[in-house]
């Protein structure tokens, strides 16, 4: 019997399910999402404005503050957590270690919780009048910080809870980066007696340079497209203070119902993080030379 | 010598102090979430807040389900997150099998689609997809959460990766066996591909288990909410917020996951690995 498959026809069969997939679920959406870009939505029906969202966007004062918010969490989150997940990962890779698996576990944990599971958990944690953190800096004689009702205190809770959250997660990219490293330089190494200030800067880190480019990249587009944390954790504010582009974006399009104005505001972090891929992977290609 | 011996130790306590510190804010969120959810709203809400476990869990429970179905809301997430997890074995299985071990037109082309996707946000399709859904009555049911996030190009890579160095001999083999090549996919390669599917499947699993924002939009009712739509919910009640109740929640919430993390440790770590470590 012979089947309708046939070795030159079956990876079609193969690739089938996934191709009608991402054209239902992922062409058909971007392509649309492009077209209505150009609409006005309002009373139940399009009406075509041409750049008229674009150019409303480019007057928003909510979109850059938007904007401005994630570039202040780019850059303090994201080379925070990279050298911090470098530190952990050159720490527990270190022969002596014993337990070495339970450290691994520990740090890892905070990245199986759902993001609003322990954004509610950090609200609880950071509460001015009963949470710990603000019982703790008064124990030791300060005063508490409003975190989350004051424009510094609730940008930086968010930057503490994705630190929180992301670290351990890397630090495990980190450690597979480590473990690559073929020993041998390890060990010509130690026959010139480098010590191990040394050798973590003269190899460990030159060799875990596109692993570290690889976790900025992904953490930096993790970051463009942050949501969980704003929605919940400081609910924007205070004045927007907090707000990301991801939200402002639900905001728009699912509590207000602008759809034109919506799919624009995401044709614009379409860009953004085109641009940034595009930028970050010019730069892997010159660390690599 | 014991200048040496000196620098050594002094390394060791550095770093026993500081993995420590790591560990201890790491986990500390967690117990302190775990044991809220024992206490009452008043112990939590204290000026010196109670840090050890209480009797408070079952009336927690009760007033939890007072205000949301919670059994509901775990067969909603299980119902999602499963199918979700199954579907994607068996087509991103498929698709990286095709674009590992095929040579067909069009090959180069679709792989280099399919990493094109991998940058693109979901928030860029939410808003078509939420009128798509809506125009075929697809709106708040369980295939408009788990169908489009699918359409996913890390499941594809992750597999095509695990499985070019599956030997071309074996594949060559079960051909002369008289395998179809449907056969040869489900009967020979995929029952060896055990790591990377178990990679995969947790991968997908906890993504599903923990996704917030797609869900928030498309699901409109409460019998049909997943976890964290339920605990977003719970959160948005202002007037008399029971934080025993809401840790209660949170705890249950991720619990589940915590329960498959701890069994299936290796394949979690794999997962996490694999899209950072070329092969």
């Amino acid at each position: 019997m012979k089947s309708i498959i046939t070795k030159r026809n079956a990876p079609y069969f193969f690739l089938a399910p996934m191709i009608i997939l991402f054209l239902a679920f992922m062409a058909y959406p971007i392509a649309d999402s492009f077209r209505l870009s150009f609409f006005n939505f309002e009373g139940g029906t399009y009406t075509l404005v041409g750049l008229n969202n674009y150019a409303v966007m480019l007057k928003d004062p909510i979109f850059w503050k938007s904007l401005s918010n994630t570039v202040i969490y780019l850059i303090v989150q994201v080379p925070v957590m990279v050298i911090l997940s470098l530190i952990l990962g050159v720490l527990v890779e270190q022969d002596f270690l014993k337990f070495r698996a339970c450290y691994r576990i520990g740090v890892f944990l905070p990245s199986i919780t759902a993001l609003v599971a322990y954004a509610m958990v950090f609200k609880l944690l950071l509460n001015t009048d009963y949470g710990i953190i603000n019982y703790v800096l008064r124990a030791a004689g300060f005063r508490g910080v409003d975190w989350l009702n004051t424009v510094w205190g609730a940008r930086f809770s968010i930057i503490m809870g994705i630190t929180w959250r992301w670290t351990g997660y890397n630090t495990i990219i980190m450690i597979a980066g480590i473990k690559g490293i073929p020993t041998e330089l390890y060990e010509s190494a130690d026959i010139d007696g480098a010590s191990f200030w040394q050798k973590v800067m003269g190899i460990t880190i030159p060799m875990v340079k596109p692993i570290m480019l690889f976790v900025s990249i992904t953490s930096t587009i993790g970051t463009l497209q942050l949501f969980d944390e704003s929605f919940i954790l400081t609910q924007g504010g205070p004045d927007n203070a907090t707000i990301t582009i991801g939200h402002y974006l639900y905001n728009t399009g699912f509590a207000f119902f602008k759809f034109g104005y919506a799919a624009a505001l995401s044709y614009a972090l379409l860009i953004i993080i085109g641009v940034l891929s595009v930028i970050q992977f010019k730069m892997t290609k010159g660390g690599e030379n | 010598m014991d200048a040496m011996k000196g620098k050594n130790m002094g390394r060791k306590a550095v770093t026993y102090v500081f993995l420590t510190i790591a560990v201890f804010a790491s986990l500390f969120p967690f117990y302190f979430m775990f044991v809220s959810a024992t206490n009452t709203n008043a112990q939590i809400l204290s000026v010196s807040p109670k840090l050890t476990f209480g009797t408070n869990l079952l009336t927690n429970l009760e007033n939890l389900n007072k205000k949301l179905d919670i059994g509901r809301v775990f067969i909603n997430s299980m119902i999602m997150t499963v199918s979700y997890t199954g579907l994607s074995i068996l087509f991103h299985s498929m698709a990286g099998y095709a674009l590992s071990k095929y040579e067909f037109k069009g090959k180069g082309l679709m792989f280099g689609f399919i990493m094109m996707t991998m940058m693109i946000p979901g928030q860029v399709m939410y808003v078509p997809l939420f009128t798509l859904m809506n125009r075929i009555g697809w709106a708040n049911t369980y295939q408009a959460v788990v169908l489009p996030g699918l359409a996913n190009a890390f499941g594809i890579f992750l597999m095509r990766q695990n499985m070019l160095s599956f030997p071309a001999s074996l594949i060559e083999a079960a051909r002369i066996d008289g395998y179809g090549e449907m056969g040869i996919f489900f009967r020979v390669v995929l029952p060896n591909m055990k790591p990377a599917v178990g990679a995969l499947g947790i991968y997908m699993f906890m993504s599903m288990w923990n996704n917030f924002m797609w869900p928030l939009i498309i699901l409109g009712t409460k019998s049909m909410y997943n976890f964290p739509v339920a605990l977003s919910m719970l959160d948005g009640v202002v007037w008399r917020k029971d934080y025993g109740v809401i840790m209660l929640a949170t705890s249950l919430a991720t619990l589940p996951i915590l329960l498959i993390f701890l069994i299936f440790q290796k394949q979690f770590v794999a997962g996490v690995m694999g899209g950072a470590v070329k092969e």
